[in-house]
């Protein structure tokens, strides 16, 4: 008999369940989200939940923590049968959770977040004082130092992270749930939150880590359980799984983790920048003098944490932000890059770009398959006929050609983009910005909320483009993306370029210093 | 998508059902009144709807409020709440004045072209500003287009009484134009035809009306321009992206905007009042934002909401008059409540019909 879903795969079932979730539904509409769902978390371990967009994880998370109420089932925590109804049911039950896009105030102090909600009284004194005894002692005992008087806002993702998870102990949790923590956090601090989840295992709380990267689930969790369109598929302990494995067990199907590709053989500079600044609206200094090329039949990967310039660089390429000062030259023409409103010029020089948020601008959302697929490219005379008429039948046969040539489903070009999941929003893009045939290819966190079935098929697209001799700039905070489809590699700490790499000549360890702004040589002499 | 609605439902169901929710609100405070709520219905509909007199005074307030909603719905589009109808309607005015005064004009068909320039270009200067202004500075168009309407009234005004005026006067008000400029009235275009209807106000703008809005539906649905109004009014980000303009687009929409307010003059200046009158607009102007609320700024949408208001105004015109308890701002407040629950409380009905079409799907499949 294979092992029961949601109870471990062998041993420890006699330890006391923290969660017990059995028979969980949910639907919106016509959509299932959550399918008969059974989950067994054991008291003072840490719980992966892996699975792909869509899979229903995060609908999951939603009703242990009370944003939804499950339409069939029942939740026993600590082996008490206890509906949840809203958030502050689940944080009386000792639930704590931190949000992938945290919910913090970002003019308040740290106190002032950690004690919203929680206030022991009208007057905020007693409240912010007893706050700030208890961060203390929680500041000590888990690692999780955070100046309690720092404005959120000024704080770093890492810091501001530190703080949702303090707001949750500040709340008594047992329970505590991350979603995603790791997106925006630097290798570094990525390590520092796996040795906070370590403090607060040994203290005896339960962690629930979802996330999408199979590395954190194999270094991190005692457990992991696997979802797929809905339905909890097996509950696997991770010592005895492999990457592989949960891959497959993810999608469905065989995944190639790994990128197949030939060596590059790069021709002459397509794109190049020269001492290319910055400096935004706030005086905050975005890029500083970066120099860089890009090289026929080439893949340039930009690494870098988020926020340390590679978007902007992108959008100063793209001829959306205008640069302070430096050069950007296309095969030794200069471009404008002193205006937001150059896109139109770069798509004629043979220019595309895939923007790093295809919601608010790789696509006009309300907009269907037909008008999103010739988006930015709809002044063509092949779209557009004399007195600015649209050519409505040729725009829904170019959509059609391009949903087939990227396999777009559903196959259909009258459906808002919308309606699409991730995947199929991103091939709509690249379908646009590949097939108008550029010659230079800026592609921003191609894979972002991808599954794993479509990344394979976006990263295979971005080869073929670069084989057949066009240069690509890929920005990517997923480092293993970088690596596996660049050829050259650009890490970007502060605005600055911090380091070049051969692809082939680094590794991990080496682009995650540069990324944190060290030099990896003199890193090892100090 | 789970949340989306058959579209006979999305157009045609609730907005009737909103429609029945304002009447029914609206018959408690005709009972509060003291007066038959039943007998105030029949007295509003058959006041607009009963005679050809009605229908023509009726259709003759929709021709007007389709022009002012269009006006809204074009902005709309773009992403632009232009509640300056009012006053570009009112500068309208003054350019079909203009037009009308200075030459003397032949016969009709030659003043209406100039008319309709005239008309256009004054309402579409007075959105201009606005339109500019926040594209460059950041104004608020919601801020600045209400102001404009305050300019613009005290610039009538001003007009009016200091320089257009009949000398000698007493009354803010133009000289009569001459008869070379009046628009034919619908009641003489069908006697010429041998069809007899009562004399009222409509005339040929009702057709200019239903032509103006299928310019606009071609204009959103079927042109370029229409087609980047539409991304930057969805996402002004993804318009930068795709190398639209924003300073361009928003001026563009503001000022096709404001020319279309600046039409409705046709309709009432050079339609029907054959001069330029103080106060000539009288809220036809906001009107037309309720209107392209409840039309969902659709063209055809609007048409529709905009002969229901021609049904509110003259039918209740009438109903103040057979029932003298209810007075003409209890008109206003029939018509405030459609506006409510059409525009404002809208996802009253939207949403529990979303269940239900949601339920029933989930059956079926």
């Amino acid at each position: 008999m294979p092992p029961q879903p949601g109870s471990p795969a062998g041993g420890a079932a006699f330890a006391p369940l923290a969660i017990e979730l059995s028979g969980i539904s949910k639907s919106f509409g016509a959509v299932q989200a959550n399918r008969d769902i059974h989950l067994a978390v054991r008291r003072g371990t840490i719980h992966g939940i892996v699975g792909e967009n869509g899979a229903g994880k995060s609908t999951l998370m939603s009703i242990l923590y009370g944003f939804y109420e499950a339409d069939a089932g029942e939740i026993r925590i600590n082996g008490r049968a206890t509906p949840i109804r809203d958030s502050q049911a689940a944080i009386a039950a000792g639930i704590g959770m931190v949000h992938q896009h945290f919910m913090l105030v970002e003019p308040f102090t740290v106190l002032e977040n950690v004690i919203l909600g929680a206030e022991n009284g009208p007057l905020l004194r007693p409240s912010l004082a007893r706050a700030r005894t208890e961060l203390t002692r929680l500041a000590k005992e888990y690692e999780l130092q955070v100046d309690p008087d720092a404005v959120v806002g000024e704080l770093s993702v890492g810091f501001q992270q530190r703080v949702e998870i303090l707001k949750a102990l500040y709340r008594e949790c047992d329970i505590l749930i991350l979603d995603e923590p790791t997106g925006v956090l630097t290798p570094a601090e990525a390590d520092h939150l796996f040795r906070i989840l370590e403090h607060l295992k040994s203290e005896g709380k339960t962690i629930l880590l979802i996330t999408h990267k199979l590395r954190e689930i194999m270094a991190a969790t005692d457990e992991v359980s696997v979802m797929r369109r809905g339905e909890m598929v097996r509950t696997l302990t991770t010592a005895e799984t492999s990457p592989a494995e949960l891959a497959e067990l993810m999608v469905g199907r065989r995944v190639l983790l790994r990128v197949e590709k030939t060596p590059a053989t790069p021709g002459p500079v397509l794109l190049e920048t020269r001492d290319l600044s910055l400096t935004d609206a706030k005086g905050v200094e975005r890029l500083r003098a970066v120099s860089l090329e890009v090289r026929a039949g080439e893949i340039l990967g930009i690494a870098g944490v988020a926020g340390n310039g590679q978007s902007e660089l992108l959008e100063v390429l793209a001829g959306i932000a205008p640069a302070t000062s430096g050069e950007v030259r296309l095969k030794g023409e200069p471009l404008d890059i002193s205006r937001t409103t150059n896109a139109d010029d770069r798509r004629r020089r043979g220019i595309a770009h895939v923007p790093e948020d295809r919601h608010r601008r790789g696509l006009v959302m309300p907009y269907q398959t037909w008008e999103n697929t010739s988006f930015g490219y709809h002044d063509l005379p092949k779209f557009c006929a004399h007195l600015g008429l649209m050519k409505g039948d040729a725009m829904r046969e170019d959509a059609r050609g391009k949903i087939e040539r990227f396999d777009i489903r559903p196959p259909d070009p009258n459906l808002k983009a919308a309606n699409f999941s991730g995947g199929n929003q991103q091939k709509i893009v690249l379908a646009r910005e590949i097939e108008c045939g550029p010659d230079v290819l800026l592609i921003g966190q191609p894979t972002r909320g991808v599954d794993i079935g479509a990344i394979e098929f976006i990263h295979r697209q971005i080869v073929a483009l670069r084989d057949a001799g066009k240069a690509i700039i890929l920005v990517s905070v997923e480092l293993d993306e970088i690596q596996a489809l660049s050829d050259r590699i650009v890490v970007m700490f502060d605005g600055r370029v911090s380091g070049t790499r051969q692809a082939a000549d680094t590794d991990e360890r080496e682009l995650g210093l540069l990324m944190a702004g060290i030099e990896p040589d003199k890193g090892a002499a100090a | 998508m789970n949340t989306s609605l058959p579209r006979w439902v999305d157009l045609g169901l609730i907005p009737a059902l909103n429609l029945t929710l304002a009447f029914l609100v609206a018959g408690l405070v005709v009972v509060f009144i003291g007066e038959n709520p039943v007998q105030a219905l029949r007295f509003l509909v058959v006041g607009s709807l009963g005679s050809s007199y009605g229908i023509g005074f009726t259709l003759f307030y929709a021709t007007t409020f389709v022009f002012t909603g269009l006006s809204v719905a074009i902005a709309f589009h773009a992403g632009l709440f232009n509640i300056g109808g009012e006053g570009q309607a009112a500068l309208g005015g003054i350019g079909a004045t203009l037009v009308c005064l200075a030459v003397p004009w032949p016969h009709w068909t030659l003043a209406l072209p100039f008319a309709l320039l005239g008309a256009g270009l004054f309402g579409a200067a007075w959105a201009f500003l606005p339109g500019y202004l926040q594209a460059k500075r950041g104004s608020h168009v919601v801020i600045t287009t209400i102001m404009f309407n305050f300019i613009a009234s005290a610039l009538v005004v001003y007009l009016l009484v200091n320089v257009m005026k009949v000398p000698g006067s007493m009354s803010p008000e133009t000289r009569n134009f001459a008869p070379g400029t009046h628009l034919p009235f619908m009641h003489e275009m069908l006697g010429a035809i041998g069809i007899t209807v009562a004399k009222t106000p409509m005339n040929l703008s009702a057709l200019l009306a239903l032509l103006a809005a299928f310019l606009t539906w071609v204009l959103i649905w079927r042109t370029r321009l229409g087609y980047e109004m539409r991304a930057f009014g969805f996402s002004e980000p993804a318009a930068v992206y795709a190398g639209i303009d924003p300073v361009k687009i928003t001026v563009i929409a503001m000022v096709l905007s404001g020319a279309m307010a600046g039409m409705m003059a046709l309709n009432v200046v050079m339609g029907f009042q054959h001069r330029l009158v103080l106060d000539y607009v009288g809220g036809a102007g906001f009107v037309g934002i309720a209107v392209s609320l409840m039309g969902r700024s659709h063209p055809l949408g609007v048409v529709l909401a905009a002969i229901l208001f021609g049904i509110l105004y003259q039918g209740g015109a009438e109903l103040a008059f057979e029932m003298p308890n209810i007075s003409r701002e209890m008109i206003v407040v029939i018509q405030a409540l459609v506006i409510l629950f059409t525009g404002a409380l809208e996802n009253l009905v939207r949403i529990p019909m979303q269940r239900l079409f949601a339920r029933s799907r989930t059956r079926a499949a």
